[in-house]
């Protein structure tokens, strides 16, 4: 039998491709060319996610006209589902850049080898949030991940660094091996590797002649490999070493578009494969997700990095998310599910938005404490650098959920939707989390607002695209907690998958 | 409270009280930093742009209608049934213009202690977005729109007190926050929990409006408690109701001086108002069902308050105290359940906020003298200041509840209206009254009378400014007192409709005063 290639839609696929592209072409021009004048890597990386931006918009503006559908022989999903988180991660990916060149202008790390390693990540995190085949998603996680070990480690004069970027490989690669091998036993569960063949096994076999066995310990390994990816406890571990040593602009990027990935590809795996087990997987949900909220935001409070502080942040962040995942799976598979899956997504654009904000500034002040990040570094940010710390102190409220922010708009989604679902408990609990999160916002509010400046500190530089940054995530927040409603009506329709 | 009244006003009042002091810390934020006079300025125009047009919506308020006026409704976030909703009937019209009424006189009369003209801009740009929450939260018709306001207020009364206050000024501001944000941790589930299933249960839609969810909706009984305490935490916190109060000594003692007016002024009002505009008004049945609680808490509030404030060495910390004791007496006449003591539980919100607020000034006064608050550091001032010491007198005599001034009528109102229902409670509250005088004649006596020595003698007479900014405060708390009838005539039939909502959900009958006999058991019984 000849091999027939499947059909390729390539107006469907030029979000990827533009981006592919992007990466090669920024690496080979930027290999044979000399240094480039300050700030072009980055605003070439901008323009590369810009253009892929915009044709993933044309995509979406298709699919309202076509409706959902798989592309490259059912390897890929063509859905708005897909394309929002998409979106998300090229506004992240694109707001990192921005950092990037400020964190290494000057330095000898300075080239378009750490652009290009953004790029090919961010394509991974994309694909893994359109995959519908597992060994495609498990491509698309690998395609991050080895970008994410290689950025982890990317800063070559500290040792941190490189301790940071060897944990993330030795454990993420652990990671990824529960995950390959629960798709090896989903497969001898259901005969397939394919999200759709999987659904349609689910619809047409009696659950008699079904091996649930096989289906529940698959299950089980899947949700393991994304807790890690995602950061939920008790698969945090990793995360406050990994996000203390990394390059800030490089934990920027794991903690939105890396979790962002991770969390569409939970959703892939729950609530579009495997709706057939919702009672068995919103259990272990609940579970991850409570213990989430309160070991983050606890150790959070003992925390005296700020960017350690930010890391069990983004682990009590990642239980708030987890409680719109468990809301999405009590009706996942109906004609009408809720909207769970809308506020988990909305959920992730914010705090993407929010999380490169805020490890923004931390670039700032790292740079200027050599790599430090102690809460000392913040005392007194208000006296040096007003703007700045306005700015912080946007992102941290918005974190913390206070109203007129976007994080007030994405926590109170996922509460929403957690109490329309009856489940009650998980929402107070997490409103309890949120509190004491709040403590520790405010402890950096306290440093960098109310402490004096110590003797003898110079104020810090601020790289003009880093302000550009911070001022267009703070625009953002802003803009969304007062008039959210735009973003609602327009990812309503985001829970119409392709299988 | 269903119609509102349409009101020939087609300008949008409301809003403008909610909107202008927000534009008017945009503008400071955004004015440049080397002309801190022009701070100052702005602050001072708009604070007293918003009384105006809050003392405008008094007089264009018609004083026989119970509903809401001056209702402006736009749809805000449609795909949550979220609309901006605002509206101001007899309970909280006098609060409203309490708030319009109290911002100016702080920011005019008070400068803050440690002040350092750089540091205006922040410091009247957050006391303006505080007046723009304070005035959100009396004026939402709409529990998110509520929701919204009753957490932004936290933003800027956390850097108040810790940016402008005294020495233990961080641990009071995390604490204050911290509290509250408890409280609306359980109110938000709580929201959110009455909303959905209100759509299950009489309203088919999802929407957050008060007034639909109010009317439309009907809760079995015990699904209405457990909401009904999920807001109450919250209220409680705020209030503060013993024993959840351990915040409310630090941070009014911490705050700056016009935080403290601004905390005990209007602030605290926020959980009492709560309790009258959500806790009663959507849960009747459940507010009926656990008033038991609430009287017993709000009458070992007044006694813990009047003992603690008696034992206190700080004067602010005794005036804190003072403040406990008041609200409980504003709790009580709540879950009283009758006109009359409704009526003056609303009446007492304003004198309170009049009576401390004008307290709270004239010891932030005595710190900027003399630099302490202890109360055995102060001796003999009435021989160095007399009329600074006899504004003390009546604003003191107004808080102790003396007949003639205004406090005596809300508190009577209360008492005697709760008599009715809540006999026993009342009569260990009246001691309260007693106790008052006890602590704050005392605390008179202590910094005012006796021989000045080395330290006071040079304490300076009331000067032109602080007496210009504690007139008002003085006109207020002799007018009310004298004549409450323009204030009670607006505040009551709002009170009557509540009532009458709570009677057609609960089959309450409200005992007249000609009917004590009856009702005595009925009172004791429950």
């Amino acid at each position: 039998m000849p091999f027939v290639g499947p059909e390729v839609d390539w107006f469907a696929l030029s979000p990827y491709v533009a981006m592919v592209a992007g990466a090669l072409l920024l690496m080979v021009v930027g290999a044979l060319t000399p240094l480039w004048p300050r700030g072009l890597y980055a605003a070439a990386t901008v323009a590369i996610t810009a253009v892929s931006a915009v044709l993933a918009l044309f995509v979406w503006d298709d699919i309202g006209d076509s409706g959902p559908f798989t592309l490259v022989g059912g390897a890929l999903a063509h859905d708005r589902f897909a394309m929002l988180v998409i979106l998300g991660i090229l506004g992240a990916t694109a707001l990192v850049a921005l950092i990037t060149d400020g964190e290494l202008r000057g330095t000898s790390g300075d080239g378009p080898e750490i652009y290009a390693l953004l790029l090919s990540a961010a394509v991974g995190a994309m694909i893994m949030a359109s995959a519908n085949e597992l060994i495609v998603m498990f491509l698309g996680l690998e395609t991050l991940s080895l970008g994410l070990y290689v950025l982890a480690a990317s800063d070559r004069r500290r040792a941190g660094s490189q301790e940071s970027g060897m944990k993330y490989f030795v454990l993420g690669g652990f990671a990824s091996a529960f995950f390959l091998y629960g798709i090896a036993l989903l497969y001898g569960g259901t005969r397939s590797t394919s999200i759709s063949e999987i659904v349609v096994w689910f619809q047409s076999t009696v659950s008699a002649e079904r091996n649930d066995a096989l289906v529940l310990a698959g299950l089980a390994l899947l949700l393991v490999g994304l807790a890690f990816k995602v950061s939920a406890v008790p698969f945090h571990v990793w995360s406050p070493d990994v996000y203390q040593g990394a390059p800030s602009n490089v934990t920027a990027f794991m903690a939105s578009v890396g979790k962002a990935a991770a969390f569409a590809a939970m959703l892939r795996v729950l609530v579009v494969a495997l709706p057939f087990h919702r009672d068995d997987w919103r259990p272990a949900i609940w579970v991850l997700a409570v213990l989430s909220l309160v070991v983050g935001s606890v150790l959070a409070v003992v925390q005296t990095d700020v960017k350690r502080m930010l890391a069990y942040s983004s682990v009590s962040h990642a239980g708030f998310i987890l409680v719109g995942v468990e809301a999405a799976g009590h009706r996942a598979g109906e004609a009408d599910a809720g909207s769970g899956v809308q506020a988990v997504l909305v959920y992730l654009v914010l705090y993407s938005v929010l999380v490169v904000g805020s490890f923004a500034v931390a670039t700032v002040v790292g740079r200027h404490h050599d790599g430090s990040t102690g809460l000392d570094a913040f005392a007194g940010l208000a006296q040096r650098r007003p703007m700045l710390a306005v700015g912080f102190t946007v992102f941290l409220l918005a974190q913390a959920g206070v109203p007129l922010t976007s994080g007030f708009v994405a926590k109170w989604g996922v509460i929403q939707e957690a109490v329309s679902e009856r489940s009650y408990a998980i929402a107070i609990i997490a409103m309890l989390a949120a509190v004491i999160g709040a403590f520790l916002y405010l402890r950096i509010m306290v440093s960098v607002w109310l402490h004096d400046s110590p003797e003898g500190v110079t104020v810090e530089r601020v790289p003009s695209l880093t302000g550009v940054a911070v001022t267009i995530a703070v625009l953002v927040t802003v803009a969304v907690g007062v008039w959210p409603e735009w973003l609602l009506s327009v990812t309503e329709s985001v829970a119409t998958y392709a299988r | 409270m269903i119609a509102a009244t349409t009101s020939a006003v087609q300008f949008p009042l409301l809003t403008v009280l909610v909107f202008l002091p927000a534009a008017g810390a945009l503008l400071i934020t955004v004015l440049p930093r080397r002309r801190p006079e022009y701070m100052k300025l702005v602050a001072m125009l708009t604070s007293v742009g918003v009384g105006a047009v809050s003392l405008w919506a008094l007089r264009n308020f018609d004083s026989h209608s119970g509903g809401f006026q001056f209702v402006s409704r736009h749809p805000w976030i449609e795909s949550w049934g979220i609309s901006w909703h605002l509206g101001v009937d007899g309970i909280s019209l006098f609060l409203v213009v309490l708030t319009g009424l109290l911002f100016p006189l702080a920011i005019v009369g008070i400068d803050p202690h440690n002040e350092d003209p750089a540091r205006n801009k922040p410091y009247f740009a957050w006391l303006l977005l505080l007046e723009a929450g304070v005035m959100g939260s009396f004026l939402s018709l709409d529990l998110f729109l509520f929701f919204v306001f009753f957490e932004i207020v936290l933003v800027p009364m956390y850097f108040l007190i810790g940016g402008w206050g005294y020495e233990g000024r961080v641990y009071a501001a995390t604490k204050f926050f911290l509290y509250t944000m408890v409280g609306s941790a359980f109110m938000l589930v709580s929201i959110l929990a009455t909303v959905f299933i209100a759509r299950a249960n009489g309203l088919g839609r999802i929407t957050f409006d008060l007034i639909e969810l109010a009317e439309g909706a009907s809760f079995a009984a015990s699904t209405g408690r457990w909401l009904f305490m999920g807001f109450a935490i919250a209220f409680a916190v705020k209030v503060p109701i013993f024993p959840l109060h351990t915040w409310l000594p630090d941070a009014h003692t911490q705050a700056p001086t016009a935080g403290s007016v601004v905390l005990a002024g209007v602030m605290l009002k926020l959980g009492t108002y709560g309790f009258l505009r959500f806790g009663l008004y959507l849960f009747p049945e459940a507010a009926r069902w656990s008033r038991s609680l609430w009287l017993t808490l709000a009458v070992i509030g007044i006694i813990y308050g009047a003992i603690a404030a008696t034992m206190q060495k700080d004067l602010k910390r005794l005036v804190a105290y003072s403040s406990v004791a008041h609200l409980g007496f504003i709790v009580l006449g709540t879950f009283a359940f009758t006109s009359q003591a409704i009526t003056g539980s609303v009446m007492q919100m304003v004198n309170h906020g009049v009576s401390t607020g004008a307290l709270f000034l004239m010891v932030g006064m005595i710190y900027e003298r003399r630099h302490t608050r202890q109360i055995s550091d102060l001796r003999g001032i009435q021989q160095v200041a007399p009329v600074f010491a006899a504004a003390f007198t009546v604003v003191m005599l107004s808080s102790i509840g003396v007949p003639g001034l205004n406090g005596f009528v809300g508190e009577y109102l209360v008492l005697i209206g709760a008599f009715l229902t809540a006999r026993w409670w009342v009569v260990v509250a009246a001691t309260g009254v007693i106790l008052a005088a006890l602590y704050l004649l005392w605390a008179y006596q202590r910094v005012f009378h006796g021989e000045p020595d080395e330290d006071n003698r040079s304490f300076p007479e009331l000067r032109w400014r602080e007496a210009m900014t504690l007139l008002p405060f003085i006109a207020v708390i002799v007018f009310t007192g004298v004549y409450p009838k323009p204030m009670l005539e607006r505040i009551e039939p709002a009170v009557h409709d509540l009532i009458e909502h709570i009677s057609d959900r609960t089959g309450y009958v409200e005992p007249q005063p000609a009917a004590v006999e009856v009702d005595d058991s009925h009172g004791e019984s429950e």
